[in-house]
């Protein structure tokens, strides 16, 4: 356990230690601020029963930077040292392959939950100075954070495993992107079908990020999305972890 | 301390390392010595416990390295040839984490790290970071990361490569310096350096070893087929080489001219020593006689014998 520490620790020192990681901080925290902005904007046109989560976790400039993080903060976990050879040393050290690999997941993921920590300010901040709650209860808060976290975790494994596919960061970066947007489309394809209730917009519905963001942001807490995003968590990061030992072993 | 038997590596129809055998007692300096492609870096990778054997073991310190990999790991350092490293760490920051890493006890980081810093002369560069520092520097920030855990072998893949003269002279006082508490395990192609490092040569070409034996030995080996050298003016020198050859323990001779001198190859029977007889053939003779010598033989041209050929260099 001490091990997987001192190798979080430098996965979390190495992400603060280049300047991606403060571009892309800026770049996010811009995008999430214009997204409150244009929350605030449908509320003063009376969106009805909308709260301010609601409103924020569900706009096309909530899913445009969302989407676009990953691959940023992934890129370059595996691929890097693959290419700088520093594999060779830290593999030679006497640690486990699952731990690199988890330690590598965990510091993205923990960059990732640190580039969404500010948020939490602007529903503070709007309930200051409007007098009006953010959100319809405090689930809503949990709902939303929870799927934040939820689809974060999917979504930085897969960032991982495109990471561990290849030496090249740039490829690593497209495929990332590439995987979480087919998985974003199918949730699209809802929108394209009739009806309601029919067999295939439930089958739908369990892989759509937006109706998961739909119902939690509401404080709508449902048990399938949760599986949903655990499962299939574990099973990129297993794949990740094969991958890692495959490359590895025929290098 | 390190055990190899019949270990191979096969990358799919080629064979890197084909069935080697060999071991490494406690307390020596083994030098794998070989021409580019032979097979070095995969044995010491495999070794390391970063690539593992297609079949055959090897173990140190007594862990099988395949098998009981996280315990053998623990008891080496190891200095792959290009030397990664993290190249926005400063250098006493990576020292510290590789020594964690390593699993050096906690209360002991600072001192191991200072130590380390104080033995590879990198003390007055501990804050800068490693992307700023030059080769030399660089290459002992590798040599102090594969020794800050205090492992029993040290196994450094062409620790002087790409270095200037005087930085080699200072890697190499390091490495002499170690085998006081190290074995370790040096893969290179500088010939001169392992004569004066290394107890014991392994050559390999190939992914075969070809060669296993102390310098003096190796060369011992082919100095006694060595060639003598022997200068002299004579009249008619393929007369002359006629008679050379008829002389005792002269096994074949050949001559060339070197303005009015003959310079005769002579090539002596195993375990004789005919340059008394030459020289005794020269006085009869009334020859004028410039040299009778015989160059010692270089590991190089053991090299060159054993691996089939100079072109490898």
């Amino acid at each position: 356990m001490r091990r997987f520490f001192i190798l979080f620790g430098r996965e979390v020192s190495s992400a603060f230690h280049q300047p991606l990681a403060y571009v892309v901080m800026c770049f996010f925290l811009l995008v999430t601020g214009f997204n409150f902005h244009a929350g605030i904007s449908l509320l003063n046109h009376g969106a009805g029963t909308t709260t301010m989560v609601e409103a924020f976790f569900n706009t096309v400039y909530f899913w445009i930077p969302f989407v676009l993080v990953f691959p940023l903060i992934t890129m370059r976990v595996f691929a890097e040292e693959s290419k700088m050879g520093t594999l060779e040393t830290l593999m030679t050290a006497p640690v486990r392959d699952y731990q690199v690999v988890f330690a590598k997941y965990a510091g993205c993921l923990f960059f990732y939950v640190i580039l969404w920590a500010p948020s939490l300010l602007y529903f503070t901040a709007f309930e200051a100075v409007t007098g009006v709650d953010a959100a319809g209860a405090v689930g809503s808060y949990v709902g939303a954070y929870a799927m934040l976290l939820l689809m974060g975790s999917l979504f930085t494994a897969i960032g991982c495993l495109a990471s561990a596919l290849t030496d090249n960061q740039i490829v690593a970066a497209v495929v990332c992107f590439s995987a979480i947007l087919c998985l974003f489309f199918i949730g699209l394809l809802a929108f394209f079908l009739p009806s309601t209730g029919s067999a295939l917009r439930e089958a739908i519905y369990y892989f759509s990020p937006i109706e998961h963001m739909v119902d939690f942001s509401r404080g709508i807490f449902d048990t399938r999305p949760v599986v949903f995003y655990l499962s299939s968590t574990m099973l990129v990061l297993f794949a990740t972890f094969h991958i890692f030992q495959y490359r590895r072993w025929k290098a | 301390m390190v055990k190899v038997e019949q270990l191979t590596k096969r990358y799919g129809a080629f064979t890197a390392v084909d069935g080697i055998d060999f071991s490494v007692e406690k307390g020596e300096i083994v030098g794998f010595l070989g021409p580019n492609g032979a097979g070095k870096s995969t044995t010491m990778r495999m070794l390391a416990g970063y690539l593992p054997p297609t079949s055959g073991r090897a173990s140190v310190a007594g862990f099988d390295v395949f098998s009981q990999s996280l315990k053998a790991r623990e008891h080496i350092g190891y200095l792959p040839e290009n030397v990664p490293l993290y190249l926005d760490m400063r250098v006493g920051e990576f020292l510290r984490y590789r020594a964690a890493l390593k699993g050096v006890p906690h209360r002991r980081l600072t001192e191991r790290v200072g130590d380390v810093l104080e033995m590879c002369g990198l003390a007055e560069v501990g804050k800068k970071i490693i992307g700023r520092l030059s080769k030399g520097y660089r290459q002992r920030v590798g040599l102090a990361d594969a020794m800050i855990h205090e492992p029993d072998l040290l196994i450094l893949d062409e620790p002087t490569i790409g270095l200037d003269p005087n930085q080699i002279r200072l890697v190499r006082d390091l490495i002499r310096n170690l085998r006081r508490h190290h074995t370790i395990l040096l893969s290179t192609h500088i010939l001169p350096e392992v004569e004066m490092l290394c107890s014991r040569v392994i050559i390999i070409n190939k992914g075969r070893i070809e060669a296993l034996d102390t310098p003096q030995n190796l060369r011992a080996r082919l100095g006694q087929a060595g060639h003598i050298l022997f200068d002299a003016i004579v009249s008619d020198p393929r007369a002359a080489a006629g008679a050379l050859r008829q002389l005792e323990g002269v096994q074949a001779v050949s001559q060339r001219r070197d303005g009015e001198w003959t310079v005769f190859t002579i090539e002596s029977v195993p375990d004789r020593d005919p340059r008394e007889a030459l020289f005794r053939h020269a006085v009869d003779n009334n020859w004028r006689v410039r040299e009778i010598s015989r160059p010692p033989v270089s590991l190089e041209r053991v090299f060159a014998e054993v691996t089939g050929g100079e072109e490898s260099f």
